[in-house]
């Protein structure tokens, strides 16, 4: 029974690494643009959402109402103003503005918001818990973040390959000149694909600040979770990643299991694994 | 003389240092057919790609409908209804028949195209309409391709290379076609190395060498011999 307990918690933990996951890699399959700031946006907006609470008084769910649009404007003026300049055949300028945009945004936090560690009160959902077999109860906010994630990745799917914007995702990333003789301006079309990105990393801070503490330097290791859920998942699918980021949960929380010191090494051990057997990822994009 | 749909004139192109146009003019009425013949980097695609924005030209160098749009971004010179059939077809490989269809008529320009005109003037894309656009034969994509630029109800078609890599019999077919499209109003640019089909479909030709116009005449004046002189240069 403790084992089965082990692996539910890897696996509701694994639907927040999806999410950070997935703005990644849908800004990755729409512009071949590996944004290094990821994680720190997902920090930023884990502090915008701490910054709507205090002020407002929200409840820290409730806030996301205010911090997804701040996110995705965020989004795609920094796409049009910025990262549209960096993009071309070379994929180095995007990789290093990016960067650079990384120790912006930490070192910035860390001046208005000191380093002290912070933390979203949900209230009383924080430790309600629901007993589903003897021995294994599930968290009542893991089990919400975990239906919000899979919700999530089910809407970016079905945007994805439902509805106009999404097949002009699609088209762009296939083939941009051609996009362009469509109507389609691809520096709008960037904004808009920034844009989403940041509306699903915005839930993803707020997921992750109410869950645990946070502070202006965990970004990095956010983005990492982020890149190891997406190589595992591969870049066919939304579910891929998903299913990346549940792998993921599900190896740190038995490493973690088999001794407190290997929780993280689990997880990028079976990432390395998995790169060397399947560098396409479970899920590779099928051409 | 009526006001022409598009107007070039001294249009240069260049990729980097190299220059592949030099000071083209020419002037397409409204209606007509029109071919660009040539060898082999004689400039016909540059031409294309300069018409349909994209390369960076100099904003009188091309007038559509009696607006200077040399230096507009490509989707623009899309919204205004020029629309481009690119060689080699590159249809969208992550999007079926039907989606690559949709996208072409994602500006919603009005007119008399919509995806059950297409399907009726190429019935084999509405039966296979849910595939992927790279699951089709040569012939189809192509096919497809043209439906995508007709379905943004252009003004002006420009079809770069219909016959590159296809059986004669397909050609055929899809030239018998052409006539059902113009007869809609749109203005159609075809460039096309088999002269032969080119003198018959275009009501006037050019020829271009080297970057330049050499030749050009109404389809029946043009004799092949002259147009072979002009293609080979000698």
């Amino acid at each position: 029974m403790e084992w089965v307990n082990t692996i539910v918690q890897g696996v509701l933990t694994g639907g927040l690494y999806a999410m950070f996951a997935a703005g990644l890699a849908l800004i990755f399959g729409v512009m071949r643009l590996v944004n290094i700031a990821h994680g720190d946006l997902i920090v930023l907006a884990a502090y915008v959402a701490l910054v709507v609470t205090e002020t407002l008084g929200f409840n820290p769910l409730i806030s996301l109402i205010c911090v997804v649009p701040i996110m995705a404007v965020v989004g795609y003026v920094l796409q049009r103003t910025i990262l549209n300049r960096t993009l071309g055949d070379d994929l180095l300028p995007p990789l290093l503005v990016t960067f650079g945009l990384s120790v912006i945004i930490q070192n910035a936090l860390l001046e208005i918001f000191t380093a002290d560690s912070r933390k979203l009160n949900a209230g009383p959902i924080e430790t309600a818990s629901i007993e589903i077999l003897p021995g294994v109860s599930l968290g009542i906010l893991p089990l919400a973040q975990f239906i919000i994630a899979v919700a999530v990745i089910g809407l970016m799917q079905m945007v994805f390959y439902r509805t106009a914007m999404g097949r002009a995702f699609r088209a762009t990333s296939d083939d941009q000149p051609v996009a362009q003789l469509m109507g389609l301006d691809n520096r709008h079309i960037f904004g808009l694909a920034m844009a989403l990105s940041l509306a699903i990393v915005a839930i993803a801070g707020v997921l992750l600040a109410v869950r645990a503490n946070f502070d202006p330097s965990i970004g990095p290791a956010r983005l990492i979770f982020g890149f190891e859920a997406v190589i595992i998942g591969g870049l066919g699918s939304m579910w891929g990643t998903l299913a990346g980021g549940i792998i993921l949960g599900v190896s740190q929380a038995i490493g973690a299991k088999l001794d407190p010191g290997w929780q993280l090494l689990a997880g990028h051990l079976v990432f390395l694994a998995i790169l060397a057997i399947r560098p396409q990822g479970l899920f590779p994009k099928v051409q | 003389m009526p006001e022409p749909l598009l107007d070039i004139r001294a249009l240069d192109a260049f990729y980097g240092d190299f220059q592949a146009l030099f000071g083209v003019s020419l002037s397409i009425p409204a209606g007509s057919v029109v071919s660009f013949v040539g060898a082999n980097g004689a400039g016909k695609s540059t031409l294309l790609k300069s018409i349909a924005g994209l390369m960076p030209d100099k904003r009188e160098a091309i007038v559509f409908d009696g607006e200077p749009i040399g230096d507009h971004p490509a989707h623009d010179v899309a919204r205004r209804g020029i629309a481009l059939v690119p060689e080699g077809r590159r249809l969208f490989p992550s999007l079926s028949v039907e989606e690559n269809l949709m996208i072409g008529g994602q500006l919603g320009r009005p007119g008399a195209w919509s995806l059950a005109r297409i399907y009726e003037l190429f019935p084999v894309l509405f039966e296979r309409r849910k595939v992927p656009a790279t699951a089709l034969s040569g012939g189809q994509q192509q096919m497809c391709a043209i439906g995508r630029a007709l379905m943004s109800n252009p003004r002006l078609l420009m079809c770069d290379e219909i016959s590159l890599g296809l059986a004669p019999i397909v050609v055929r077919d899809i030239y018998t076609r052409l006539p059902q499209i113009t007869s809609t109003g749109i203005t159609l640019i075809i460039v096309e190395q088999d002269v032969a089909q080119a003198l018959k479909a275009a009501d006037h030709v050019y020829c271009l060498q080297e970057g330049r116009v050499v030749l050009e005449g109404s389809a029946g004046a043009v004799t092949r011999e002259a147009v072979a002189a002009a293609y080979f240069g000698v």
